[in-house]
Protein backbone atom coordinates (compact mmCIF):
# COMPACT_ATOMS: atom_id res chain seq x y z
CA UNK A 1 0.00 0.00 0.00
CA UNK A 2 1.83 3.07 -1.21
CA UNK A 3 1.72 6.19 0.93
CA UNK A 4 1.67 8.75 -1.87
CA UNK A 5 -1.83 8.03 -3.13
CA UNK A 6 -4.99 9.07 -1.36
CA UNK A 7 -5.40 11.44 1.56
CA UNK A 8 -3.25 12.19 4.61
CA UNK A 9 -2.15 9.79 7.35
CA UNK A 10 -4.90 10.84 9.76
CA UNK A 11 -7.66 10.06 7.27
CA UNK A 12 -6.07 6.71 6.41
CA UNK A 13 -5.82 5.65 10.06
CA UNK A 14 -9.39 6.65 10.86
CA UNK A 15 -10.63 4.86 7.73
CA UNK A 16 -8.74 1.71 8.67
CA UNK A 17 -10.36 1.77 12.12
CA UNK A 18 -13.91 2.49 11.03
CA UNK A 19 -14.14 0.47 7.80
CA UNK A 20 -15.04 -2.84 9.47
CA UNK A 21 -17.46 -1.17 11.86
CA UNK A 22 -19.36 0.46 9.00
CA UNK A 23 -19.66 -2.86 7.15
CA UNK A 24 -20.89 -4.61 10.31
CA UNK A 25 -23.45 -1.85 10.84
CA UNK A 26 -24.67 -2.26 7.26
CA UNK A 27 -25.09 -6.01 7.70
CA UNK A 28 -26.94 -5.38 10.96
CA UNK A 29 -29.32 -2.97 9.22
CA UNK A 30 -29.94 -5.51 6.46
CA UNK A 31 -30.55 -8.50 8.72
CA UNK A 32 -32.82 -6.66 11.18
CA UNK A 33 -34.85 -4.92 8.47
CA UNK A 34 -38.06 -6.62 9.59
CA UNK A 35 -37.63 -5.83 13.28
CA UNK A 36 -36.18 -2.33 13.46
CA UNK A 37 -36.23 0.50 10.91
CA UNK A 38 -33.97 -0.03 7.93
CA UNK A 39 -34.02 -2.72 5.34
CA UNK A 40 -32.28 -3.93 2.25
CA UNK A 41 -31.97 -0.62 0.44
CA UNK A 42 -30.50 1.35 3.35
CA UNK A 43 -28.14 -1.44 4.39
CA UNK A 44 -26.84 -1.95 0.88
CA UNK A 45 -26.16 1.77 0.53
CA UNK A 46 -24.26 1.78 3.86
CA UNK A 47 -22.03 -1.11 2.71
CA UNK A 48 -21.39 0.66 -0.59
CA UNK A 49 -20.53 3.89 1.23
CA UNK A 50 -17.87 2.07 3.23
CA UNK A 51 -16.20 0.96 0.01
CA UNK A 52 -16.45 4.49 -1.41
CA UNK A 53 -14.83 5.81 1.80
CA UNK A 54 -12.02 3.31 1.33
CA UNK A 55 -11.61 4.46 -2.26
CA UNK A 56 -11.50 8.13 -1.26
CA UNK A 57 -8.94 7.54 1.45
CA UNK A 58 -6.57 5.09 -0.21
CA UNK A 59 -6.94 5.89 -3.91
CA UNK A 60 -8.95 3.90 -6.38
CA UNK A 61 -6.42 1.25 -7.31
CA UNK A 62 -6.55 -0.62 -4.01
CA UNK A 63 -10.31 -1.04 -4.14
CA UNK A 64 -10.55 -1.77 -7.86
CA UNK A 65 -8.12 -4.67 -7.44
CA UNK A 66 -10.71 -6.50 -5.36
CA UNK A 67 -13.98 -5.11 -6.69
CA UNK A 68 -13.70 -4.32 -10.36
CA UNK A 69 -16.47 -3.54 -12.80
CA UNK A 70 -17.25 -7.00 -14.13
CA UNK A 71 -17.36 -8.52 -10.65
CA UNK A 72 -19.74 -5.76 -9.51
CA UNK A 73 -21.96 -6.40 -12.51
CA UNK A 74 -22.02 -10.12 -11.72
CA UNK A 75 -23.04 -9.48 -8.10
CA UNK A 76 -25.70 -6.99 -9.13
CA UNK A 77 -27.24 -9.37 -11.66
CA UNK A 78 -27.08 -12.19 -9.09
CA UNK A 79 -28.96 -10.08 -6.53
CA UNK A 80 -31.66 -9.14 -9.03
CA UNK A 81 -32.07 -12.77 -10.12
CA UNK A 82 -32.28 -14.02 -6.52
CA UNK A 83 -34.95 -11.43 -5.73
CA UNK A 84 -36.91 -12.41 -8.84
CA UNK A 85 -36.67 -16.08 -7.86
CA UNK A 86 -37.83 -15.41 -4.28
CA UNK A 87 -40.73 -13.28 -5.46
CA UNK A 88 -41.83 -15.96 -7.93
CA UNK A 89 -41.50 -18.68 -5.29
CA UNK A 90 -43.63 -16.69 -2.83
CA UNK A 91 -46.18 -16.10 -5.56
CA UNK A 92 -46.48 -19.84 -6.28
CA UNK A 93 -46.37 -21.20 -2.72
CA UNK A 94 -48.27 -18.72 -0.58
CA UNK A 95 -48.11 -20.70 2.66
CA UNK A 96 -44.31 -20.60 2.89
CA UNK A 97 -44.19 -16.84 2.42
CA UNK A 98 -46.11 -16.26 5.65
CA UNK A 99 -43.95 -15.93 8.75
CA UNK A 100 -43.81 -18.27 11.73
CA UNK A 101 -45.00 -17.66 15.25
CA UNK A 102 -41.65 -16.44 16.56
CA UNK A 103 -42.02 -12.73 15.97
CA UNK A 104 -38.76 -11.03 16.91
CA UNK A 105 -36.25 -13.58 15.63
CA UNK A 106 -33.99 -12.83 12.67
CA UNK A 107 -35.39 -15.63 10.51
CA UNK A 108 -38.90 -15.46 11.88
CA UNK A 109 -40.63 -13.57 9.12
CA UNK A 110 -40.86 -15.97 6.21
CA UNK A 111 -39.25 -14.72 3.02
CA UNK A 112 -38.73 -11.10 4.13
CA UNK A 113 -35.09 -11.43 5.36
CA UNK A 114 -34.09 -13.28 2.21
CA UNK A 115 -35.68 -10.55 0.09
CA UNK A 116 -33.80 -7.96 2.16
CA UNK A 117 -30.46 -9.67 1.54
CA UNK A 118 -31.09 -9.94 -2.20
CA UNK A 119 -32.16 -6.28 -2.44
CA UNK A 120 -29.10 -5.18 -0.45
CA UNK A 121 -26.69 -7.08 -2.74
CA UNK A 122 -28.37 -5.70 -5.85
CA UNK A 123 -28.68 -2.10 -4.66
CA UNK A 124 -25.23 -1.97 -3.06
CA UNK A 125 -23.24 -3.23 -6.02
CA UNK A 126 -25.51 -1.36 -8.41
CA UNK A 127 -24.91 1.99 -6.73
CA UNK A 128 -21.19 1.25 -6.60
CA UNK A 129 -21.36 0.65 -10.35
CA UNK A 130 -23.21 3.95 -10.76
CA UNK A 131 -20.48 5.76 -8.79
CA UNK A 132 -17.91 3.94 -10.89
CA UNK A 133 -19.52 4.96 -14.16
CA UNK A 134 -20.34 8.55 -13.26
CA UNK A 135 -17.11 9.51 -11.45
CA UNK A 136 -14.21 7.32 -12.48
CA UNK A 137 -14.94 6.83 -16.18
CA UNK A 138 -15.72 10.54 -16.66
CA UNK A 139 -12.44 11.44 -14.92
CA UNK A 140 -10.56 9.07 -17.21
CA UNK A 141 -12.16 10.62 -20.28
CA UNK A 142 -11.29 14.14 -19.14
CA UNK A 143 -7.75 13.12 -18.35
CA UNK A 144 -7.07 11.94 -21.88
CA UNK B 1 -66.14 0.97 -24.27
CA UNK B 2 -63.89 3.94 -23.42
CA UNK B 3 -60.98 1.56 -23.15
CA UNK B 4 -61.55 0.29 -26.69
CA UNK B 5 -61.80 3.85 -28.02
CA UNK B 6 -58.53 4.76 -26.31
CA UNK B 7 -56.81 1.64 -27.63
CA UNK B 8 -57.97 2.49 -31.16
CA UNK B 9 -56.67 6.03 -30.70
CA UNK B 10 -53.31 4.70 -29.51
CA UNK B 11 -53.02 2.39 -32.52
CA UNK B 12 -53.81 5.26 -34.90
CA UNK B 13 -51.28 7.52 -33.15
CA UNK B 14 -48.56 4.87 -33.28
CA UNK B 15 -49.10 4.26 -36.98
CA UNK B 16 -49.02 8.01 -37.61
CA UNK B 17 -45.81 8.30 -35.58
CA UNK B 18 -44.14 5.62 -37.65
CA UNK B 19 -45.38 6.94 -40.99
CA UNK B 20 -44.76 10.67 -40.48
CA UNK B 21 -41.99 12.23 -42.55
CA UNK B 22 -41.03 14.92 -40.06
CA UNK B 23 -39.19 13.89 -36.88
CA UNK B 24 -40.84 16.42 -34.59
CA UNK B 25 -44.37 15.54 -35.70
CA UNK B 26 -43.45 11.90 -35.09
CA UNK B 27 -42.41 12.74 -31.52
CA UNK B 28 -45.63 14.67 -30.91
CA UNK B 29 -47.85 11.85 -32.21
CA UNK B 30 -45.87 9.39 -30.10
CA UNK B 31 -46.54 11.55 -27.02
CA UNK B 32 -50.25 11.42 -27.93
CA UNK B 33 -50.03 7.61 -27.86
CA UNK B 34 -48.37 7.77 -24.42
CA UNK B 35 -51.09 10.09 -23.15
CA UNK B 36 -53.66 7.53 -24.30
CA UNK B 37 -51.78 4.85 -22.35
CA UNK B 38 -51.93 7.04 -19.24
CA UNK B 39 -55.70 7.47 -19.70
CA UNK B 40 -56.06 3.71 -20.16
CA UNK B 41 -54.30 3.12 -16.83
CA UNK B 42 -56.68 5.63 -15.26
CA UNK B 43 -59.72 3.77 -16.62
CA UNK B 44 -58.33 0.42 -15.43
CA UNK B 45 -58.21 1.95 -11.90
CA UNK B 46 -54.47 2.22 -11.47
CA UNK B 47 -53.97 5.93 -10.67
CA UNK B 48 -50.47 5.45 -9.27
CA UNK B 49 -49.27 3.96 -12.53
CA UNK B 50 -51.11 6.61 -14.54
CA UNK B 51 -49.25 9.40 -12.73
CA UNK B 52 -45.91 7.67 -13.28
CA UNK B 53 -46.70 7.15 -16.96
CA UNK B 54 -47.65 10.80 -17.37
CA UNK B 55 -44.45 12.07 -15.73
CA UNK B 56 -42.20 9.72 -17.70
CA UNK B 57 -44.09 10.76 -20.83
CA UNK B 58 -43.36 14.44 -20.24
CA UNK B 59 -39.71 13.71 -19.48
CA UNK B 60 -39.05 11.73 -22.61
CA UNK B 61 -40.89 14.15 -24.85
CA UNK B 62 -38.63 16.91 -23.50
CA UNK B 63 -35.53 14.77 -24.03
CA UNK B 64 -36.54 13.75 -27.55
CA UNK B 65 -37.41 17.27 -28.65
CA UNK B 66 -34.19 18.60 -27.13
CA UNK B 67 -32.29 15.92 -29.02
CA UNK B 68 -34.04 16.62 -32.31
CA UNK B 69 -33.80 20.40 -32.34
CA UNK B 70 -30.12 21.20 -32.50
CA UNK B 71 -30.63 24.82 -33.31
CA UNK B 72 -31.56 27.35 -30.68
CA UNK B 73 -35.26 27.96 -30.26
CA UNK B 74 -36.46 31.26 -31.67
CA UNK B 75 -38.37 33.19 -29.03
CA UNK B 76 -41.02 35.62 -30.18
CA UNK B 77 -41.01 38.46 -27.69
CA UNK B 78 -42.80 41.39 -29.23
CA UNK B 79 -46.46 41.94 -30.03
CA UNK B 80 -48.31 39.25 -28.05
CA UNK B 81 -47.65 40.32 -24.45
CA UNK B 82 -51.26 41.41 -23.78
CA UNK B 83 -52.68 38.09 -24.98
CA UNK B 84 -50.03 36.14 -23.07
CA UNK B 85 -50.65 37.99 -19.81
CA UNK B 86 -54.43 37.66 -20.04
CA UNK B 87 -54.30 33.95 -20.84
CA UNK B 88 -51.84 33.31 -18.00
CA UNK B 89 -54.08 35.05 -15.47
CA UNK B 90 -57.12 33.20 -16.84
CA UNK B 91 -55.41 29.82 -16.41
CA UNK B 92 -54.21 30.66 -12.89
CA UNK B 93 -57.67 31.89 -11.91
CA UNK B 94 -59.48 28.81 -13.26
CA UNK B 95 -56.93 26.55 -11.57
CA UNK B 96 -57.47 28.28 -8.23
CA UNK B 97 -61.28 28.01 -8.55
CA UNK B 98 -61.18 24.31 -9.38
CA UNK B 99 -58.62 23.68 -6.62
CA UNK B 100 -60.90 25.41 -4.12
CA UNK B 101 -63.76 23.03 -4.91
CA UNK B 102 -61.50 19.96 -5.10
CA UNK B 103 -59.68 20.60 -1.84
CA UNK B 104 -62.99 20.81 0.05
CA UNK B 105 -63.56 17.11 -0.59
CA UNK B 106 -60.27 16.00 0.97
CA UNK B 107 -60.30 14.67 4.55
CA UNK B 108 -59.26 17.03 7.33
CA UNK B 109 -55.67 17.31 8.39
CA UNK B 110 -54.79 14.73 11.03
CA UNK B 111 -57.84 12.57 10.33
CA UNK B 112 -56.89 10.32 7.39
CA UNK B 113 -59.13 7.66 5.89
CA UNK B 114 -57.86 4.43 7.41
CA UNK B 115 -59.63 1.98 5.11
CA UNK B 116 -56.61 0.06 3.80
CA UNK B 117 -53.98 1.22 6.26
CA UNK B 118 -56.07 0.13 9.23
CA UNK B 119 -56.32 -3.37 7.83
CA UNK B 120 -52.55 -3.51 7.38
CA UNK B 121 -51.93 -2.21 10.90
CA UNK B 122 -54.34 -4.75 12.36
CA UNK B 123 -53.16 -7.88 10.59
CA UNK B 124 -49.60 -6.99 9.56
CA UNK B 125 -47.72 -8.67 12.41
CA UNK B 126 -49.87 -11.77 12.43
CA UNK B 127 -49.81 -12.39 8.70
CA UNK B 128 -46.20 -11.62 7.91
CA UNK B 129 -44.35 -12.02 11.21
CA UNK B 130 -42.53 -8.74 10.65
CA UNK B 131 -42.55 -6.24 13.49
CA UNK B 132 -41.53 -3.37 11.22
CA UNK B 133 -44.77 -2.54 9.43
CA UNK B 134 -43.04 -0.65 6.59
CA UNK B 135 -41.00 -3.72 5.66
CA UNK B 136 -44.11 -5.85 5.98
CA UNK B 137 -45.87 -3.67 3.41
CA UNK B 138 -42.97 -3.17 0.98
CA UNK B 139 -41.72 -6.76 0.97
CA UNK B 140 -44.87 -8.77 1.59
CA UNK B 141 -48.12 -6.96 0.79
CA UNK B 142 -46.61 -4.89 -2.01
CA UNK B 143 -43.74 -7.17 -2.95
CA UNK B 144 -44.31 -7.07 -6.69
CA UNK B 145 -44.05 -3.27 -6.54
CA UNK B 146 -40.61 -3.57 -4.92
CA UNK B 147 -39.62 -6.17 -7.51
CA UNK B 148 -40.41 -3.84 -10.39
CA UNK B 149 -38.66 -0.93 -8.62
CA UNK B 150 -35.53 -3.04 -8.33
CA UNK B 151 -35.84 -3.93 -12.01
CA UNK B 152 -36.06 -0.21 -12.87
CA UNK B 153 -32.90 0.55 -10.87
CA UNK B 154 -31.09 -2.37 -12.51
CA UNK B 155 -32.13 -1.22 -15.99
CA UNK B 156 -30.95 2.32 -15.22
CA UNK B 157 -27.53 1.05 -14.15
CA UNK B 158 -27.21 -1.13 -17.26
CA UNK B 159 -28.17 1.87 -19.42
CA UNK B 160 -25.62 4.17 -17.76
CA UNK B 161 -22.89 1.57 -18.17
CA UNK B 162 -23.84 1.06 -21.80
CA UNK B 163 -23.66 4.79 -22.55
CA UNK B 164 -20.47 5.60 -20.60
CA UNK B 165 -18.09 2.84 -21.61
CA UNK B 166 -14.58 2.82 -22.89
CA UNK B 167 -14.68 0.27 -25.67
CA UNK B 168 -17.40 0.37 -28.28
CA UNK B 169 -18.15 0.24 -31.95
CA UNK B 170 -17.60 3.53 -33.74
CA UNK B 171 -19.37 3.88 -37.03
CA UNK B 172 -17.10 5.08 -39.79
CA UNK B 173 -18.85 5.67 -43.13
CA UNK B 174 -15.72 5.21 -45.21
CA UNK B 175 -14.42 1.98 -43.76
CA UNK B 176 -17.73 0.57 -42.58
CA UNK B 177 -18.10 -0.73 -39.03
CA UNK B 178 -15.00 -1.32 -36.97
Amino acid sequence: MSNEKGMSLIVKTVTRLTFGLIIIYGIYIVLRGHISPGGGFAGGVIITLSFILLMLAFGKDNVLKKLNQSRCLTFSSLGALIFLFIATAGFINKQKAVGGKEHFAIFGAGLIPLCDIAVSVMVGTGLFLMFFALVLLVEEKEGK
Amino acid sequence: MELHLILLFMICASVAAVESKDLISGVITLSAAGLGLSLAFLILKAPNLAITQLVVEILYVIILIRAIINKDLVLIKDGRWLFNTISTFLFIGSFLIFAFFALKELPNFGQPIMKVAGEYLKSGLGQTGSANIVTAITLNFRSLDTLVETAILFTAIIGVLAIIRKVGKIYDPEKGKR
